[in-house]
């Protein structure tokens, strides 16, 4: 029985996708290579089709790409029905309708939820609306924002140290504009990779001519008589001179069309199964409805089964790969998504990876290389395990770590690794903060408990 | 024709950067920029480039190496269509 259906549902079943971004468009190509010759509908409230977004904070802004041309390429014909342009509004998980922001309604069988985030905007509206006050996340922010900085713009002004505040920072300098960063923790990057690595960040931006101020918030953002920024205030009196304004604060998850819906879907996202079968708000797992991408949230065996939010381009196409697969296959050929957390980030000439989920360690340890040098590997530890790696300008090292957090090895590392320095032969905090104080940038959030932990310590999400 | 890098594959061996300049280029001693949309007179560079990269980390239109378009080549032979680890 149970066999007849998905026969009948990959000969001539209807798949909606929402979302026309990266985990949708991937999933949409891997459901017809395996297979799948139904009808194929993919909804996406912005006008484009699908293109890809870590290029708008580097090569676009470095002018190495236009903002406007980053499509990402299909790997086939999908086939699909593209309602472009229209958001969905809401969702019937009972008739399996979604509503369209046009009025339509789309009906499915199995349907696929790859809404992502968007930026955090600043929360001031009559402050976020003035001229030259910008976020990062789209084809159309990033038009705005490379219109303005042509325009001769010679001051910028960026609100949060995570990576995208540190690449548009990065960008601006190498632009030669004058470049202030604002950051609430102790230095860029440490709500992704913990206060030693930020602290290398945090050189290598004073280096590059940022003038970064630590410790401190944004208290409000000045305008001109003709409403364009000119002036921001931080939370230490001081006042700094700007034309553009770039607030990076994070993201919010695209759940709010699926308020009274009944699926399990909030602030920290869509919560799955490790087939990327969404919950319900009871906590029951339903069998026709999936997510993928930065929206979902997912159980990783590796990582004491906490549900994990990764806000990673190579989680959006292997979960939306693993999502598609198991939309159109037997229960019993179903596959977890069991993807490594990995991430890249590009600032001031510095290659920066990471493996692995950070800001669960409590300790670190740099196992080859060296921090001044800013080329080097570190290891991050927790509970006598390696879980995570980060490598500046050493990426080829990358995958050994990647091995040994599959393999669960033993931290600190005891064994002799090439070009260690007496600097990395003991571990030492790795100062994530508080995962309870308001903080931003990091790009993995851990929420749930691990049932393996008996202190039951409930982790916040890091937002 | 638009093209895309899995920055997490990719390893920096700059075999891009060499064979199609005008699209791939290092920035810095490790990190690769590339532009997204090549041009018409670019695709034979930009065929050669996606054949070439050790980790067949490029994927552009229809020139997904997984999906063996290449499949006369040494490089890609019997790589059969694989999910993606996201490397
Ligand atoms: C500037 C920038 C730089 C980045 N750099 C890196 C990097 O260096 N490395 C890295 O690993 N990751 C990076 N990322 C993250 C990466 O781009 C994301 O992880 C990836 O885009 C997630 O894909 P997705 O398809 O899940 O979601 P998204 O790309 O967010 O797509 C979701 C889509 O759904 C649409 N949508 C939302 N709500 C609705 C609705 N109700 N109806 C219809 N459509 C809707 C949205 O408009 C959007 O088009 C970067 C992101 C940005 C913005
Ligand atoms: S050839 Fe491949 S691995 Fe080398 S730089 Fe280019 S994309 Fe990266």
């Amino acid at each position: 029985m149970a066999a007849d259906y998905v026969d009948w549902l990959r000969r001539e079943g209807r798949i909606a996708i929402v979302g026309a971004s990266l985990a949708g468009l991937r999933a949409a190509e891997t459901l017809r290579a395996e297979g799948f010759a139904g009808s194929l509908t993919m909804i996406g409230d912005e006008p484009y089709e699908p293109y890809d977004r870590p290029p708008l904070s580097k090569a676009v802004l470095l002018g190495k790409a236009s903002p406007d041309h980053t499509d990402l390429p299909q790997r086939r014909d999908i086939d699909a029905k593209w309602r472009l342009g229209v958001a969905a509004t809401g969702l019937d998980i009972t008739a399996k309708r979604v509503r369209l922001s046009d009025g339509d309604e789309v009906e499915y069988d199995r349907l696929l939820i790859a809404t992502g985030v968007r930026a955090r905007p600043w929360p001031n509206e009559a402050e976020a609306g003035l001229d030259g006050v910008f976020v990062l996340r789209t084809r159309d922010d990033a038009v705005g924002l490379c219109r303005r900085l042509g325009a001769g713009a010679r001051r910028v002004f960026v609100v949060g140290a995570g990576f995208a505040g540190s690449e548009v920072a990065s960008a601006c300098r190498e632009h030669g504009m004058e470049v202030t960063v604002a950051e609430r923790a102790g230095g860029p990057l440490v709500g992704a990779l913990g206060g030693v690595i930020g602290a290398v960040a945090m050189d290598l931006q004073l280096e590059n001519g940022v003038d970064l101020r630590t410790h401190v918030t944004v208290t409000a953002l000045e305008g001109d008589s003709g409403g364009k920024v000119r002036a921001v205030h931080l939370s230490d009196e001081s006042v700094v001179e700007t034309d553009v304004v770039v607030v990076s604060l994070g993201s919010i998850r695209n759940t709010d069309w699926l308020a009274g819906s009944g699926l399990g879907a909030g602030p920290r996202g869509i919560a799955t199964d490790a087939g990327c079968r969404a919950f319900d708000f009871r906590g029951i797992v339903t069998d026709d409805v999936f997510a993928a991408g930065d929206v979902a949230r997912s159980p990783h065996p590796l990582f004491g089964y906490q549900f994990l939010s990764l806000e990673h381009w190579g989680n959006a196409v292997a979960q939306g790969e693993t999502a598609a697969h198991n939309m159109i296959c037997p229960a019993t050929d179903r596959r977890p998504h069991m993807w490594m957390p990995a991430f890249w980030s590009s600032q001031f000439g510095v290659n920066i990876k990471s493996v692995g989920v950070p800001p669960m360690a409590d300790e670190i340890m740099i196992t080859q290389g060296s921090l001044t040098e800013r080329r080097f590997a570190g290891v991050y530890g927790y509970k006598g395990r390696i879980v995570a790696a980060v490598t500046f300008n050493n990426a080829k090292w990358l995958e050994y770590y990647q091995r040994q957090i599959e393999q669960g090895a033993p931290f600190p590392v005891g064994y002799p690794t090439m070009d260690r320095r007496p600097e990395g032969r003991q571990p030492m905090p790795a100062d994530f903060p508080d995962p309870s104080l308001p903080t931003h940038g990091p790009t993995v959030t851990l929420s749930g408990y691990s049932p393996a932990d008996r202190r039951m310590v409930f982790t916040p999400a890091h937002h | 024709m638009r093209l895309v890098v899995d920055l997490n594959k990719c390893q920096g061996y700059a075999q891009c950067a060499f064979l199609a300049p005008d699209i791939f280029a290092m920035h810095g001693e490790e990190s690769l920029i590339y532009d997204p949309l090549a041009h018409e007179e670019q695709l034979e560079r930009l065929e050669r480039a996606v054949a070439a990269c050790p980790v067949q980390a490029i994927t552009a239109d229809g020139l997904d190496p997984r999906d063996g378009f290449l499949a006369g080549s040494d490089f890609v032979a019997g790589t059969g269509r694989e999910s993606s680890d996201g490397r």
